[in-house]
Parts: structure tokens; sequence; C-alpha cells
């Protein structure tokens, strides 16, 4: 206990408040930019760390991870970009609530439950990890697998009205997951000899790509500014923090299991946004509102993803094995301050442990309060038309994108993606669930073949998966045997909800035929391959095929239903999109963000010269700053030598 | 736009000259230093101990930028090296044995070429082989027993750096079942900690931080280490572990000879790859013969600095960096596979683990 206080004592040092502080602000940062992350951060303070006193550099490293899940919310609602992959699932509801002109609500209610979430997981870490070795060790590569199963039953109610659709979109989601080296064998799948697929397609290209670029293509068509109600913001500020107080039950639950989460090493944050929104959806009585502007949607992914950062120190500090991204960039620092992590980090080294659990909890609180200061004149954004901000968040979207793996490749994929997001989009298919699959795609693959190498088929029986597999079943099942009580009371509002169908007969035609199309080719190819390599990337493809066949026999008996929808436009602008990465490779990602957006803003938006300079200008100077900073490369094309140069100069 | 080219490329010409010129130095003022491996790995965290301690011995003391760029298991960042970096030594280079493994097995995605870089400064590391203790092994001297039981292995691959150990453990005799798929070195380990293998590797640092500890506490029986290779080319016992025998030394003790043959060549050379040129930093051989030596003298002289020497025991290992022109032939030994042996690994991989190269 002592040792507690005098953690803390050394925490509230001015030296340690003010790196702190440093590494919170240098987090908010990248955390606000789409696609950097930590890891970018960490590059900015690196030079700063090393030979720097251990409890100071680890208090600075701290504010800078802590924060990142915090800062990444201001795109996800305002942009719909998804600035990091823990922050997916507040795009669901966090963009529609801006569309209504909701922004900073949605905003101050995520920062609050991030403060909160934070906060929760600082000290459920703070107990935890004095008896966290054996919890963490007994789970088992069978108990992961279960885990990932249960990441990808909730699917299941995200998948709205149809089963089918859910199941396809979960199955192509698996599918493309296991492009790639396949876990347990080491052979490659489905790279058609690009070496880009060698690695898979990376997770912050599909976000971007199934979640961004649709919303921003189907805003563009409309040219109306984000929030298309006007509303009084400092109005929504207030309101947001008074839903997180009257959502406190919510708040708790999802912090304590996103915490828990993020201490099993190997299931990684990415998914449990999506679980603990499931879950938010699962226990409201009112679903109707869930993916239109439900503020719960914003609140319980917000408090479960700090907490699990703060849950993802367990394995980094006891094992030496990070839960997540950021925090092997956190275990990195470590290691260069001299810190080695393992056991002696609850016996002789339990200060350093507590003055990182301090400076979480107190990263958290200061990240937050800065960031809900910043709502108001951030969300003034939503306001400004459309086609103004277009540009800057295409640029914004590329940028991201190219951070992934900093090839050609990283375009091309976010525009197949896209084109399949805005397809999915149009006809109403469930994107979350085609994310939920791809992301969880590798560990259900890697688990289960390690608990049957590991275990044979005896795993089925540990106590640990029968009560995860329990979990799943309940949450499977006991959901719509509600359901049936409650329409029982209520027939009648259930049946005009089910008149009103919202699926796009003629389009879900041509996205089931793509996908079953995709379906075939792929099982072709990975036929010849070795057991090991072709049973689960089969077992998509037919979870795939099965259902995009059940969506087309549906559409068949529906004939009558038939809706044509207008997607042309849409693919229009995938295209346009295409044309655009490929200018911006190729004549220089500087260059063509300068006179790509002078030239849009000035004809398509029709503003003025010194409006379109200016906007061209600052974007032009935001790029060539965290160029020089953050030592972040751009495609260099034709011309940005020159600009290089130009800029060195000054 | 033609002027503003005439422009910018005199104001690049000016910059560059001032900057040569100012210092009297050969080594440009920025030295991006490729990281083919993402922030916070191994090959990393070694870069961002190397690149000061070897900044402040170049004339000049310039800047040395890492530059992550991972993918491909390091062969992405290592093959847009190869493409891109410039003749005038404002580029170099560090790689693991995950940059070499592929080099040495043909990887088809390879496309750089080792022989057209000059290694400067290479960084060993040892590794310990340990058991669980239940399964009849009380220490090394025991190793016979471990023969005729399956021993499960969690390992990151078939062509990962366990790949040596893999290769030394068929060749004692031992029923090895991999069960690959493995994040990491650490998540092997981890599945350890969890009894789910029953054997397990590590290299010198992660074994003394993680397992030293469990060894104390009687939950792991180290079994014997890879050595270190003396300057007469022999292995000989890893002075961090002098308690522990060489796979040699195991190999003798269940065979009562040394090993030989194809088996062991093909082990010797994957295991130099892998462990005496485990980390190394190139620099393209064809910058001018000045900036090398400058790079060369530089090394020598931060390997020579007692406070670099106690900083690197106490970070990497109590292992001595090797430095100057022989590196560039043992290494050039160490990654040629003869037609021989790759036919041998190939059929190897093909018949242990069904892989195929």
């Amino acid at each position: 206990m002592s040792v507690l206080f005098s953690a803390l004592d050394q925490v509230m040092s001015v030296m340690h408040l003010s790196y702190l502080m440093l590494g919170v602000v240098i987090g908010l940062i990248v955390g606000i930019i789409p696609g950097l992350g930590g890891i970018a951060g960490m590059s900015l303070l690196l030079p700063f760390i090393y030979g720097m006193d251990a409890s100071v550099g680890l208090g600075m490293l701290m504010g800078l991870v802590a924060v990142v899940p915090t800062g990444d919310t201001f795109t996800s609602v305002l942009m719909g970009i998804p600035g990091s992959s823990s922050s997916q699932a507040t795009v669901m509801d966090g963009f529609p609530l801006a569309k209504k002109g909701q922004a900073a609500r949605a905003l101050s209610a995520a920062f609050l439950s991030s403060m909160i979430g934070g906060v929760v997981g600082a000290i459920v870490l703070s107990v935890f990890i004095l008896v966290a070795r054996p919890v963490v060790l007994s789970f088992s590569s069978a108990e992961l697998f279960m885990l990932t199963l249960l990441g990808l039953s909730v699917v299941a109610s995200l998948s709205g009205g149809s089963v089918y659709k859910g199941l396809a979109a979960c199955g192509m989601g698996l599918l493309v997951g296991t492009i790639g080296g396949a876990p347990a064998t080491g052979d490659f799948r489905f790279t058609f000899d690009v070496d880009y697929l060698y690695d898979g397609i990376p997770l912050i290209v599909v976000g971007l790509g199934i979640f961004a670029l649709p919303e921003i293509i189907s805003l563009l068509i409309q040219n109306k500014s984000i929030a298309s109600k006007g509303n009084q913001l400092g109005h929504g500020l207030g309101q947001g923090l008074k839903d997180v107080m009257r959502n406190l039950p919510l708040v708790g639950r999802s912090s304590v299991f996103g915490s828990l989460v993020g201490a099993i090493p190997g299931l990684g944050g990415s998914v449990v946004d999506w679980m603990t929104y499931s879950f938010a959806m699962g226990a409201s009585k009112d679903k109707s509102q869930f993916g239109k502007g439900e503020i719960k949607g914003v609140i319980a992914p917000e408090s479960a993803n700090n907490a699990c950062s703060c849950g993802s120190m367990i394995p980094t500090i006891l094992f030496g094995v990070p839960g997540s991204g950021s925090a092997a960039v956190f275990l990195g620092g470590m290691l260069l301050l001299g810190i080695q992590p393992g056991v002696s980090m609850v016996s002789t080294h339990l200060d350093l442990t507590y003055t990182i659990i301090w400076s979480l909890a107190l990263a958290n609180i200061l990240g937050a309060a800065l960031c809900i200061f910043l709502t108001r004149p951030i969300s003034m954004l939503t306001y400004i038309k459309f086609s103004i901000l277009a540009p800057v968040i295409l640029t914004l979207i590329l940028f991201a994108a190219y951070q992934a793996t900093r090839s050609f490749g990283d375009f091309l994929a976010l525009g197949v993606v896209a084109l399949i997001g805005v397809m999915m989009k149009s006809a109403n298919w469930p994107r979350p669930a085609f994310l939920i699959g791809f992301v969880l795609s590798a560990g259900a693959e890697n688990y289960f073949f390690q608990s049957i190498q590991f275990y044979e088929y005896s795993w089925f029986t540990r106590p640990g998966v029968l009560i995860i597999g329990a979990l799943i079943l309940c949450g499977l099942f006991l959901p719509p045997v509600f359901r049936r009580v409650m329409r029982k009371r209520q027939t009648q509002q259930e049946a005009e909800a089910a008149t009103q169908p919202e699926n796009n007969f003629s389009l879900d035609f041509w996205i089931a035929g793509a996908f079953l199309v995709v379906s075939a080719v792929f099982g072709y190819q990975v036929w010849g391959e070795q057991t090991l390599t072709r049973a689960f990337p089969l077992i998509a493809v037919t979870l795939l095929g099965g259902s995009s066949l059940m969506v087309i026999i549906q559409h068949l008996r529906n004939r009558n239903l038939v809706v044509p929808v207008e997607i042309r436009q849409g693919l229009v602008y995938v295209l346009g999109f295409f044309v655009m990465a490929f200018l911006y490779f190729e004549l220089g990602f500087l260059t063509t963000t300068f006179i790509f957006t002078l030239l849009f803003v000035y004809f398509f938006a029709q503003a003025g010269v010194v409006k379109s300079v200016s906007i061209a200008c600052g974007l032009l100077i935001f790029l060539l700053g965290m160029g020089r900073l953050m030592s972040v490369d751009y495609p260099e094309g034709l011309f940005d030598g020159y600009v290089l140069a130009i800029a060195n100069m000054i | 736009m033609k002027k503003l080219k005439q422009f910018a490329v005199g104001a690049v010409a000016a910059l560059t000259l001032t900057t040569t010129f100012a210092a009297d130095q050969v080594v440009p003022d920025t030295v991006d230093f490729t990281i083919p491996f993402g922030v916070g790995g191994g090959t990393d965290v070694w870069a961002r101990f190397m690149a000061p301690n070897l900044a402040s011995f170049i004339d000049g003391n310039p800047t040395l930028v890492i530059k992550n760029q991972p993918g491909g298991g390091s062969i992405t960042g290592t093959n847009l090296f190869y493409k891109r970096a410039s003749d005038d030594g404002s580029d170099i280079i560090g790689t693991s044995a995950s940059t070499l493994f592929p080099f040495m097995l043909g990887d088809k995605r390879v496309r750089f070429k080792l022989d057209e870089w000059s290694p400067i400064l290479a960084s060993p590391t040892g590794g310990v082989v340990y058991v669980q203790p239940d399964i009849g092994v009380s220490d090394s001297s025991d190793v016979a027993k471990l023969m005729g039981q399956e021993l499960k292995f969690a390992s990151q691959g078939p062509t990962q750096l366990e790949l040596p150990i893999l290769i030394a453990l068929d060749l004692m005799g031992a029923d090895i079942k991999p069960v690959f798929g493995m994040k990491s070195r650490g998540a092997g380990r981890l599945a350890f900690e969890r009894g789910e293998a029953t054997i397990d590797f590590q290299t010198s640092s992660a074994y003394k931080n993680s397992v030293q500890s469990l060894v104390d506490d009687g939950k792991a029986i180290p079994v014997f280490s890879v050595g270190v290779m003396n300057n007469e080319g022999d292995i000989v016992r890893d002075p961090t572990f002098p308690n522990t025998p060489t796979f040699e030394e195991a190999y003798a003790t269940v065979h009562g000879k040394q090993p030989s043959g194809m088996q062991y060549d093909v082990y010797r050379k994957f295991l130099a790859a892998g462990f005496a040129f485990q980390k190394v930093i190139f620099v393209p051989s064809d910058v001018p013969s000045a900036v090398l030596d400058e790079y060369n003298s530089a090394v020598r002289k931060m390997i020579a600095d007692p406070k670099f020497q106690q900083e690197s025991a106490e970070k990497l290992g109590p292992y001595q960096n090797a430095v100057g022109i022989d590196i560039a032939k043992y290494l050039g030994d160490a990654v040629n596979i003869s037609p021989e042996m790759y036919v041998w690994i190939k059929d190897w991989l093909k018949s242990e683990f069904n892989y195929k190269l």
C-alpha cells in the first residue's frame, strides 16, 4: 500500500507531470490524425526517451499510449473515419449523431466515457496485476479460440434484419482475413503472386474502405454539410455529459469488460468495441435507434477501448507479450529505458508498475478533459459545406492508408474494399459483420489449430471453454426468446416494423452474386493445398457461398418487392477515387494534395480564390510539418522532390 | 514550371554544398537508418540503442533517423532499401535473422542482393533450449531422456528464427512436434508457461529476463545452448550460460560422438546467419570509399568505447559486436547455401512440415 502512495507522490512531481503532459498532448495529436496512432507518437518521443530517468520516461510514454483511443474519437464522430482500430464501433452511432447536428453531444459523451473507462481500467489494473499471472496463464489457445467465437457471435445481433446477409458479410470478412500466410503451416494463400498480399490486407485499410470512403461518397453525392439539422452546439456538450451520467451502469460494465479482455494477450483490442457495442444493444429495450444515432452506441465502445488499453498493460508488464499494437510500442519504450518486463515488475519493481498505473489514470483524465475543451471549436467542422471538407478528408484517408505499408497496394486495397463498402452500404448489408469477420479471422484459425495440436480434441472439455461456450449460447438464444416474449405483448409495433423492408432487392442480387463468384474463385484457389492450409478458408468459403445463395433464393422468391436503387453514382465516385489515388501516387502526394484541393474547392465547392488557396496551403503545410516532425514518408512521385526542396529552404 | 524546377534544383545544390563543406565531413548530415521491422520490436530496440552511439563516433555527428518499414517479415523494407538507397552514404539498413533466412532459402519475394552491401557491424546473440520439468529430465545431463517422447514446441513458422533449433533437435533424434502460428518468440514462451508446449527456445536476452526466473523456481530445465563461435570457428560454451552445455555436447551425451554430416552443416549455416549475425548494419557498397571507411572507423571506435561496452552488455547481452572486413567474408560464407544444401533443406522442410520452398 505504501508503494502505491509513494508512486503517486512521484507522479505528482512537477517534472513527471510536465513530461506526462507532453506525452498526452502528442498522444492526442497522433490520435486525432487518422492512421497514425501510438507508433507515430513514439517516433517523436523516442529521441527524448533514450537516457531518461525510468519513471519519468514511463510517465511520458504512458501519457502517449493512454490517450490515443481518446483522441481518435474526433475523426470517428465528425468524419466517419475510424481514427484507429479501437474506435471503429464508435463510427456506427457517433457519425449519425454528427449528421443530426449532435456532434458535440456525441463527442462529450465519448470523452467522459473514455475518462471513466480509463480510470476504471487503471483501478482494475492496480488490483488485478498482483494476481493476474495465473489468470492470464489459464487462458490457453482453446479459451482464446472460444473468445474469438464469442466475438464472431456478435455478428448475429449486428446483422439487423437479414441473418443471411450478416453471415455472408461475415464470411466475406473471414475470407479476406485469410489472405496471406497460413498460421498453421506458413504456406501463402490467395496472394495471386502480388507481394502486397503476402502480409494480408492491413486492418486500417479495411476499416477506412468499409466505413469512411462509402460515407464520404454518399455525403459528396448529397453535397450538404455533415450536420444536416442545425443545433445549438453548447447545448449538445452538456447533453452528452448528462447522457453518460444517465448510463453509468453501462459505462461501468463496458469498462470492466474492456479491461479484462485487454488483459488477455492474443485477442487484441480491435474487437472489444464491437463486443461492448452489441452488449449495449442487447441490453437496451429500444434497439431501433442503434446505427442511426443512439448515444449508448457511443458510450459503450468508448468506455471499453480506453479500459482495454489499460488492461493490455497486464500481459505487457507481466510477460513482455504486448496485448495490443500500442502496448507493443510501450514495450519497446520500456526496453529502451532499460526496464525488463516480467515478474520482477510486481516484486522488486512494484513502484515502477504503480507509477505506470497512476500515470495511466492521470493521462486518461487529462486527455479527456483536454478533448472536452476542444470539442466545441472542432465540432464546428460539421457545419461546413461538405465539398469544401472533401479534399481534406480524402487526403487524410489516403495519408492514413499509406501509413499501413507505404506502398501503392494500400491505395488499391482501399479502393477495392471501398467498392464492397459502397455496395453494402447502398443495399443495407451489415458492414460491421464484414469487419468483425476480418478482424477475428486470423485469431480464429490460428487458435483453433493450435488448440487441436496442443490438446487434440479434449480441449472441448476444458472448463474455460465450457463457460465461454455457455456465454455464446446465451448471447445467441436469449435475445430472440426475449423478443418473442416481448412480441406477444406488443404485436402491433413489431408488425409495423416488419412491413418496412429496408432491403434493396435488385442490388442484393448483384452483391450476393459477386460474393458467390468470389467464394468459387477462392475455393478453387485453395483446394489443392494441404489440409491445415485450406481447412479454414474452405469454412469461410462455405459460409460465404451458402449465405449468398440463400440471399439469392430469397431475392427470387420476393421478386415483386424489387426496388431499384441508385448506385451508379457511387460507383463513379469509387472510380474517381482510383484515379485520384493513382495521381497522388504518381505525381507526388504533396503536389497532388495541393493542386487537387485548390481545384476541387475552387470549382466544385465554388469557394473564392482566397479560401481555396488558404485551404490548399494549410493542408500542404500540415503534411510538410508531419513529415518533418514524425519522419512520415509520402509517395514522392514526379514532383514532390521539388516541393520538398523548396520546403527545406524555408 | 521549368523555372521553378531550376530554382529548386539550384536550391538543393546550394544546400548540399554548404552542408558538405561546412563541417569537413564525409557522411551526410542526415542518415536514414532503415529498419525493416515495426516500432518496439527487437531489431527496432537494438537500432535505437545503436543509432545515437554510432552517430556520436562519426565525424560531424550526423543525425541517424530510424525509418521503420515493416512488412513481409522484413523482406518488404529490405527490398525497398535495395531499390532506393542512395549512393552517398545517407542510407544504411539494419537487418535481422528473418532478413537473412528468406535470402538463403531463395524466397521469391527477395529482390535484394546482400553481396552489394558491406556489413559494418554485426551483433551476435546466443540462445537456450529448455523443457518442462515433468517429462523426466532433471538437468542437462538427462538430455537422452528427451528421445522417444513427443515434444511440443510452440513456434512461429517453419522458416523463422527457430529453423536451426528444429534442425538441431531433429538431428539429435528428438520427436519434435512444432505448433506453428505463434506471433512472436514471446508468445511461444507464454505457451510453455501455460504448460501447452513441452519444449521451448529463447534468445539470450529473453532467456535471461523471462526464463531464468522459471528455472530458479524449478518450472523449466535448460537442456542446451547454441553456444558461440570462437576465433578458430569452433562452437564453445556461451559465456552468458557457462553451466549449460552446447548443442554439440548434448549431442555427444546422447550419441557418444560429435555431430557431423549434411544436416549438421546446414544447421551451422543457419545458426551462423541467425545467431552470430543476428543483427547486422549494412552500408551499400557503391558509396564513396571515404564514406565506407568513415563508417568502419566509427563502429571500431564505438565498440572500443568502455561506456558503450558497458551499456551494450546491459541492453544486448555480453556478446562482442563484430566489425571490420572479416565480417564481410564470414557473413558471405554464412549466407551462401550450396546447391546440395539447398536441395537438402528443401526436402527436409517438405518431409518434416510439408512446407514447400
